[in-house]
């Protein structure tokens, strides 16, 4: 029997599917990534009205936006990695649609973090969650919740002398959940899906490097990831549609099935 | 003695703000070989080339031989007052509400009598050192001040209707996160400004010197980030009515031609801090600076460009940054003819490279952010409109006054 769509469509009208905005608003002040001064840098969000109701249109009111295709709550590409630049449907216009709706699980690291913001995710971290959830079913989104979405600005991106100080996962578990745990991408809170730190991991950001060299998606700068159950909710993520684009500001939902 | 002038009290909200009012500022082509020296701060005159006569008012040819040939000299300035008055009324909407006002004739060393202002601490048939002032309509003024300092001099009523002392005033130094910002802000409170405002955008990215900046005296940080249009307005609806004094310290200096760089990036970064940046500022304070210009003690007063002296002539090793440069400087070009009305004045302040990161590389002579905030108040108390700050920008000036492709093929190295 085919699925009905409709009733779907009913079933998130009535609230027997919920859906959870994870997605932070793009403003001018939400921290971007900071790389050294002298590299390309990604453009901050910025917003130009064009009129508002005046001399320069009457009747209406609209704005020019810029942005980097990294900035904001965002999508990562292969394509935006080395390791993935010679993938075949590795841009975000090629990429199969079907892609963009894929369930998640969602890995609790919240008490930890706020106890090391230099907390790292490990094989055994993720095996103990495994123990008490079942095994990361393949094609999963792996959500990491840090709470660090809930940061004043200052501590989301925890620049000190020595550079950002997040949480994030470090090479092995990455290589891990693409090569034994089949999963879909990788989501995170912070700024990138990598450790702050990352840099001086072998290979170097391992999140960029191991996900999207086989192909797998990035998600980062999400909200709201507290809302959602360890397993069972479906991520809608699809990003502009940018000729070779390798990434894109988008709106990030989750449904999760519930009566409220 | 100039009676010290004290910290204005605290503006009454409800009284109404006195209209700027400009003098007559008219001037011939020629007189304004006058403007060209007050601009500087120098005093210059037409000296005739043929029989050396100094001349006064500027003419087109010389009242002794008839010669053409009038260019302006830097003569020097002292002189005996000789006469003096005091006018009490004037049809003039200007001097009508700035009387009683002295004017005398002196007598120059270098020959001319000229019918100068007077600064309050002048007496008849004293020795007096004769300037140059842009006054309020842009127009150069003579006025003559004691031939020695005397104590708060520059707090004359005269003299501080054609200078921009940051005294009492307050100031937005746009960008705090650079040593030249740093600087800047010690400078100005130093100089006795009443508050120093000092914009720092994204305030969670720590910079060095954050600690150092906020220590320093009626320093007051403020969230502002000139590539950001809603960041600038709203700091201007939150502050600009009590601002009275900007410096646009935001810069971006990376080296790099225009063939020679890689892609638009950081091209538009240039373009976004530093023409942008100075068309948002200058959008969201500009009105209401031009509408405060006569407002009192601590009435606006100026608007400070920090420009490289590349502005003036590329330098291909940082092509693309003195391109950028050239485009503030066409901007303050009619910022000046916008904000005149106000008599707000803009200053450029050209330097060459700086004692900072971004010109690592390149040899000294450099300036250093203490010097050049130094410049910056110097000439906003002389009241000039165009300073040239070290080595580099001064020898700049002078091979492009004397032959500008010279000095663009001398510039491609």
């Amino acid at each position: 029997m085919p699925t009905d769509v409709l009733a779907f469509a009913r079933d998130i009208a009535a609230g027997a599917v919920r859906v959870i905005d994870l997605t932070q608003t793009l403003s001018q002040d939400f921290p971007i990534i900071t790389l050294p001064p002298e590299l390309g840098q990604c453009a901050p969000f910025r917003i130009e009205e064009v009129s508002r109701y005046d001399e320069r249109g009457p009747a209406w009111y609209w704005n020019n936006i810029s942005l980097g295709e990294h900035t904001g709550t965002h999508f990562d590409a292969p394509i935006h990695w080395i390791s993935g630049k010679d993938l075949p449907n590795n841009a975000v216009d090629t990429i199969d649609v079907r892609k963009f709706i894929a369930p998640a699980v969602v890995i609790d690291c919240s008490k930890e973090c706020a106890a090391d913001p230099d907390f790292a995710l490990t094989i055994p971290f993720v095996e103990a969650w495994e123990a008490k959830h079942g095994k990361i079913p393949p094609g999963h989104w792996v959500l990491l919740r840090t709470d660090w979405s809930k940061q004043s600005f200052t501590d989301y991106a925890n620049l000190r002398d020595d550079g950002a100080h997040t949480p994030g996962p470090e090479p092995k578990v990455v290589k891990w959940f693409v090569e034994e745990r089949d999963v879909h991408g990788f989501g995170t809170e912070t700024i990138g899906t990598d450790f702050g730190q990352g840099h001086h991991f072998n290979p170097p950001f391992p999140a960029h490097f191991y996900m999207h060299g086989k192909g797998r998606f990035g998600l980062q700068c999400l909200t709201n990831l507290d809302l959602l159950p360890p397993k069972g909710a479906v991520i809608v993520a699809a990003p502009l549609k940018i000729k070779q684009g390798s990434g894109s500001p988008l709106r990030v939902l989750a449904l999760v099935s519930g009566e409220k | 003695m100039t009676t010290p002038l004290t910290r204005p009290k605290r503006k009454n909200p409800l009284k109404r703000t006195r209209l700027p009012l400009n003098p007559q500022g008219v001037r011939s082509r020629t007189a304004h070989g006058l403007t060209a020296a007050a601009a500087e701060g120098r005093f210059a005159l037409q000296v005739c080339e043929d029989c050396k006569t100094v001349i006064y008012p500027p003419r087109d040819c010389c009242p002794n031989c008839l010669s053409a040939r009038l260019p302006f000299r830097d003569v020097p300035r002292g002189g005996m007052l000789v006469a003096e008055t005091t006018v009490r009324t004037s049809t003039d909407p200007y001097f009508r509400e700035r009387t009683p006002w002295r004017v005398g004739s002196v007598k120059l060393d270098a020959g001319p009598v000229i019918v100068a202002h007077l600064h309050g601490d002048t007496v008849e048939g004293a020795r007096v050192r004769l300037e140059f002032k842009l006054d309020k309509s842009g127009a150069a003024v003579a006025l003559a001040l004691p031939e020695q300092d005397t104590p708060h001099m520059a707090d004359d009523p005269h003299l501080r209707e054609m200078t921009c002392d940051p005294k009492f005033r307050r100031v937005l130094i746009t960008d705090g996160r650079t040593e030249v910002g740093q600087a800047m802000a010690k400078a100005f409170s130093d100089a006795g400004a009443n508050i120093v405002f000092v914009g720092i955008a994204d305030q969670w990215k720590p910079f060095p010197g954050m600690d150092k900046l906020r220590q320093i005296e009626r320093v007051e940080i403020v969230p502002l980030d000139v590539t950001d249009t809603e960041s600038v307005t709203e700091q201007a609806e939150q502050n600009g009515s009590r601002i009275d004094i900007i410096v646009n310290t935001a810069e971006h200096v990376r080296a790099g031609g225009i063939v020679d760089r890689h892609g638009l990036t950081v091209a538009r970064e240039e373009i976004d801090v530093r023409y942008l940046g100075l068309m948002r500022l200058a959008q969201a304070f500009g009105p209401v600076m031009r509408f405060r210009g006569a407002d009192g003690v601590n009435s606006a007063a100026a608007f400070v460009n920090l420009l490289s002296v590349h502005a003036l002539m590329n330098w291909p090793t940082y092509g693309a940054y003195s391109a950028a440069e050239a485009a503030c400087l066409s901007a303050a070009q009619c910022m000046r003819a916008e904000l005149r009305p106000g008599g707000v004045k803009v200053l450029n302040v050209f330097f060459g490279p700086l004692e900072t990161e971004w010109f690592q590389t390149v040899p000294p002579p450099k300036v250093t952010p203490a010097a050049l905030a130094k410049a910056v108040v110097r000439g906003l108390q002389q009241g000039i409109e165009d300073v040239f700050v070290g080595d580099i920008a001064e020898d700049i000036r002078a091979r492009l006054a004397v032959n500008p492709k010279a000095l663009e093929r001398e510039m491609a190295g």
